[in-house]
C-alpha cells in the first residue's frame, strides 16, 4: 500500500498558485488516513465477532443435533458387541473327576393355555389327558372354563410330546422355552446331587434352582454367569460310584437291612470317590418330600450325611490312639480287661458277657474289641482330654462336606461329660455322629495324623490340614487296625492282596423315647487300606441287617457290614488304579542260630 | 482453474457419497451375517448340549452293563479284578517276523538294524 503524502508538492503548489491555503490540504488528507484506518480496524473487529459466534454456533448445534439424535433414534444394542465365547447363560454342567457327565440342561418346553384362544376346551381338555396320564379331564376342563386367562398345564415335554400337543391343533395351547436339569446316569450318585427345580417362571423362561445335595449347596456357583461355561467338577469316580451302589445295593437286600451308606475317601485329600446311600431315588423325578412317617426311612433321606448314629466300637481306637500319643501306653502295654466291670451303678460288659481279661495288650483290646479294655484306657486319658481330641477329629461338628444336607446333621453328645459318659464314649455309645465324620476321623488317622476335611468337589491342591496326632501314634492304630482283620472280629473283611484293616462297630438302636432296641442294630466298618501306605478309607453302615444263613441270626458288624466292605474294595480297588501287594512273609518262622 | 478445482471437487464429493454408501450397505450387511452367525452359534450349541446329554445317557453304566450281559459271548467281558493286574516281565516278546527275522531288542546305537540272514535266532531274554 503506497502511503498518500499528506502535503504532496504538486497540489501544495497549485495550491498556492491559486491564493489557497495549503494547510487545508493536509487536513483534507489527514482525515482521509483516518478514515481509512477506522475501516481496517472495523473489518477486524467484525471478522473476530463472527468467528466467535460461528465457534459457539457449531458448538450448540452439536449438541442440538446430539440431543435431537437421542431423542428420535430407537435405543438399540451395539451389535458388535456380544460377539464371545459364551452366550448360554444357563446353569454349569456337574461333572465326575474323569470328565463324565453327571448333570447337564437340556432345552424343552412348557405348555401352557391362554384360554380366550381356545376354539374347543372340552376336546383339547379331552386329547390332553389322553396324552398325559397324570393330567385329569374334568378338573382340566373346568380350569379352562372357569374364567381364568392362563393356566400351566406342563413344566417339561419331550419333542415327541410337544409335537402331539401340536397335532391338537388349538391356537390356545402355547409353548414357553425351558432349560430343564438332566441326569443322564439316573439313580446314580442321587444323594450327592440332590436334585434341581424350577424356581421363578414366567412365560418365556425359568429360572432352575437346586433343591438338594450339591445342587442347593453350591447353588450360587452354579448359577453364577460368569462361570457358567466352566462346569463343576466333583471327586465322585463314575465307574466306582457305580460299583458300590451295587454292591452295597445287593448288600442291603441279601441281609434284609432297612438301609445302608458306604463312602470311600481318598486319605491324603479327603476328597470322595463314591458315597452312596439306600434306599435311593431318580433325582430327575425326585419324589415329594415326606410328610407322615418317619423321614428317615424316606428315599430321600442321605444316610451317609445325614444318618446320626450311634457308631459302636469303631470310635475304640480313637481312645487307643491317643493313648499312644500321650505316652501312656504302647501297643503292646497291658490293661486291665476283666469283665464285668462294676462302675458306679453301671456294669461294663463285653459282647455276649465274653471276658478276655484279666489283662490284654492295647492291640488285643482293638483286635478282641473289648469293651472295658477301652474303658480302661479312657480313664487313663481323662475326660477333658479324651473330648479334645474327638473334637479335633470333627467328630463333635457337623460335617464340612459340600452338600446341602451336612450343616443340620449335627453329631449328639450329652451337655455333661461324667465319668461314664468317657466309658461309654470311648467305645461309640452315648455318642452320635453321621458315617461322614467317622470317614474323616479315620482318614485322619491313615493321613498320619493329619487332619482331613472331607470334600465333594475335586481340587487341584489338597487341603493341608494341622497334625492332631503324632505321626508314630498313627502309624500304630494303623498296624492294630490291620490286625482286627487278620486275627480279630473282622476277619471276613481281608482282601488277598490289599492290606485292608479296619475296625467293626455293632451298636444298637436308640429307641424314640428312650433306652436300647434288643434286636435292632446299627452295623458299621471302617476300613482303611492298605495299611502299610494307606491310600483310601471306607466306611459302611448297614441299618438293621440281619444275617441269616447260619443256624443262628447273625446281627454283628463282623457278619454284615465287613463282607459287605470286603466285596466294595475287590471291586474297586482294581478300578482305583492300586496293584494288589504281596505282604511280606512272617519274619519270626525260622530264626538264625549260632551255635 | 477454479472451474477445474470445482469440477474435481464435485467428482470427489460423488466419489465419496458412493463410497460412503456402498460401505454403509456393506456394514449392514456384515452385521446381520454376524447375527445369522450368532443364531447358528446358539443352535449348534445347544444341539452340542443335547448331544452331549445324549452320550452321557447313552453310556450310563446301567444300560453299559446291561449291553455288556447281553453281548457276553461276544465280548466275555468280567469285572474288573485284583487277579487281573500283570508285571511288565510277563509280556512276551513279539514273535520273530518271517521276513524281518527277530525283533531288535538290543537298543544300542549302532546295532539296530535287524538280522536278515538269522531269522530263527533265538528270542530275547524275557
Amino acid at each position: 500500500m503506497t502511503r498518500i503524502p499528506l502535503r504532496p508538492l504538486a497540489r501544495i503548489l497549485q495550491a498556492r498558485a491559486s491564493g489557497a491555503n495549503p494547510d487545508r490540504i493536509e487536513q483534507e488528507n489527514l482525515a482521509l488516513r483516518h478514515h481509512t484506518m477506522r475501516e481496517a480496524q472495523r473489518n477486524q473487529s467484525q471478522m473476530r465477532i463472527f468467528l466467535l459466534a460461528a465457534a459457539f454456533f457449531s458448538a450448540y448445534a452439536l449438541i442440538a443435533l446430539q440431543m435431537g439424535k437421542l431423542a428420535a433414534t430407537e435405543p438399540a444394542e451395539p451389535r458388535l458387541a456380544q460377539i464371545g465365547p459364551s452366550i448360554n447363560a444357563s446353569r454349569a454342567d456337574i461333572l465326575d473327576r474323569n470328565g463324565n457327565v453327571l448333570a447337564t440342561n437340556l432345552s424343552t418346553y412348557a405348555l401352557y393355555v391362554q384360554t380366550r384362544d381356545l376354539v374347543d376346551p372340552p376336546n383339547v381338555a379331552k386329547k390332553l389327558a389322553a396324552l398325559f396320564p397324570e393330567l385329569d379331564e374334568a378338573a382340566l376342563l373346568r380350569r379352562m372354563t372357569d374364567g381364568r386367562s392362563f393356566l400351566w398345564v406342563r413344566r417339561t415335554l419331550s419333542p415327541e410330546q410337544k409335537q402331539a400337543v401340536h397335532e391338537i391343533g388349538d391356537p390356545g395351547l402355547l409353548f414357553g422355552a425351558r432349560e430343564m436339569r438332566l441326569y443322564p446316569n439316573g439313580q446314580l450318585a442321587a444323594h450327592v446331587l440332590g436334585g434341581a427345580s424350577f424356581g421363578h417362571e414366567g412365560v418365556d423362561s425359568a429360572e432352575v434352582i437346586g433343591v438338594a445335595g450339591v445342587e442347593k449347596a453350591m447353588d450360587a456357583r452354579l448359577r453364577d454367569p460368569a462361570q457358567a461355561g466352566k462346569p463343576l467338577v466333583l471327586s465322585l469316580d463314575l465307574t466306582v460310584q457305580t460299583t458300590v451302589e451295587e454292591v452295597l445295593q445287593t448288600g442291603i437286600s441279601m441281609l434284609s437291612a432297612k438301609g445302608g451308606a458306604a463312602i470311600l475317601m481318598e486319605v491324603a485329600t479327603g476328597e470322595i470317590v463314591a458315597m452312596a446311600a439306600g434306599p435311593t431315588f431318580d433325582p430327575n423325578d425326585r419324589p415329594a418330600n415326606p410328610t407322615s412317617g418317619n423321614p428317615d426311612d424316606s428315599p430321600l433321606f442321605n444316610r451317609a450325611v445325614q444318618g446320626v448314629y450311634e457308631l459302636g466300637s469303631t470310635f475304640k481306637i480313637f481312645a487307643a490312639a491317643q493313648a499312644m500319643d500321650l505316652g501312656l501306653l504302647n501297643p503292646e502295654s497291658m490293661v486291665d480287661a476283666n469283665a464285668p466291670m462294676i462302675w458306679g451303678k453301671h456294669t461294663i460288659q463285653e459282647f455276649e458277657g465274653k471276658n478276655y481279661g484279666p489283662l490284654l495288650s492295647v492291640s488285643d483290646v482293638i483286635a478282641k474289641s473289648s469293651n472295658v479294655g477301652t474303658a480302661h484306657i479312657a480313664l487313663m486319658i481323662g475326660a477333658e482330654r479324651q473330648q479334645a481330641f474327638l473334637k479335633a477329629l470333627g467328630l463333635f461338628d457337623p460335617s464340612p462336606v459340600e452338600l446341602i444336607e451336612a450343616p443340620s446333621a449335627r453329631p449328639l453328645r450329652p451337655d455333661r461329660w461324667p465319668e461314664i459318659m468317657t466309658i461309654t464314649a470311648s467305645y461309640g455309645h452315648g455318642i452320635s455322629g453321621s458315617p461322614m465324620n467317622l470317614a474323616a476321623a479315620y482318614a485322619t488317622l491313615a493321613n498320619g495324623g493329619r487332619l482331613v476335611k472331607p470334600t465333594i468337589l475335586h481340587r487341584d491342591a489338597p487341603y493341608i490340614g494341622p497334625q492332631v496326632l503324632s505321626e508314630a501314634a498313627a502309624d500304630a492304630s494303623m498296624t492294630m487296625l490291620r490286625r482286627v482283620v487278620t486275627e480279630g472280629t473282622a476277619s471276613l473283611g481281608e482282601v488277598a492282596g490289599y492290606e485292608v484293616g479296619g475296625k467293626t462297630g455293632t451298636a444298637d438302636k436308640v429307641k424314640k423315647g428312650g433306652g436300647y432296641y434288643e434286636d435292632k442294630v446299627i452295623n458299621t466298618f471302617a476300613a482303611v487300606f492298605p495299611i502299610s501306605d494307606p491310600k483310601y478309607v471306607l466306611i459302611v453302615t448297614l441299618d438293621e441287617p440281619v444275617e441269616t444263613s447260619g443256624a443262628k441270626v447273625k446281627r454283628t458288624a463282623g457278619w454284615t457290614a465287613v463282607p459287605v466292605a470286603a466285596e466294595i474294595i475287590r471291586r474297586t480297588a482294581p478300578l482305583l488304579g492300586l496293584r494288589p501287594l504281596v505282604e511280606p512273609a512272617e519274619e519270626n518262622a525260622i530264626l538264625p542260630v549260632n551255635n | 482453474m477454479r472451474p477445474t478445482i470445482y469440477v474435481v471437487g464435485f467428482l470427489g464429493l460423488i466419489g465419496l457419497g458412493s463410497w460412503a454408501y456402498r460401505e454403509n450397505y456393506a456394514t449392514q450387511d456384515a452385521l446381520r451375517q454376524v447375527s445369522d452367525l450368532q443364531d447358528e452359534i446358539a443352535l449348534l450349541r445347544e444341539s452340542l448340549a443335547v448331544q452331549r446329554a445324549e452320550w452321557a445317557y447313552l453310556n450310563r453304566p446301567d444300560r453299559l452293563r446291561e449291553l455288556v450281559t447281553l453281548n457276553f459271548d461276544r465280548l466275555g467281558l468280567f469285572p474288573m479284578e485284583p487277579t487281573q493286574f500283570g508285571a511288565a516281565s510277563d509280556i512276551a516278546y513279539p514273535a520273530p517276523d518271517a521276513l524281518l527275522g527277530p525283533p531288535d531288542t538290543t537298543f544300542e546305537q549302532g546295532q539296530s538294524t535287524p538280522d536278515l540272514t538269522a531269522p530263527n535266532a533265538p528270542e530275547g531274554q524275557p
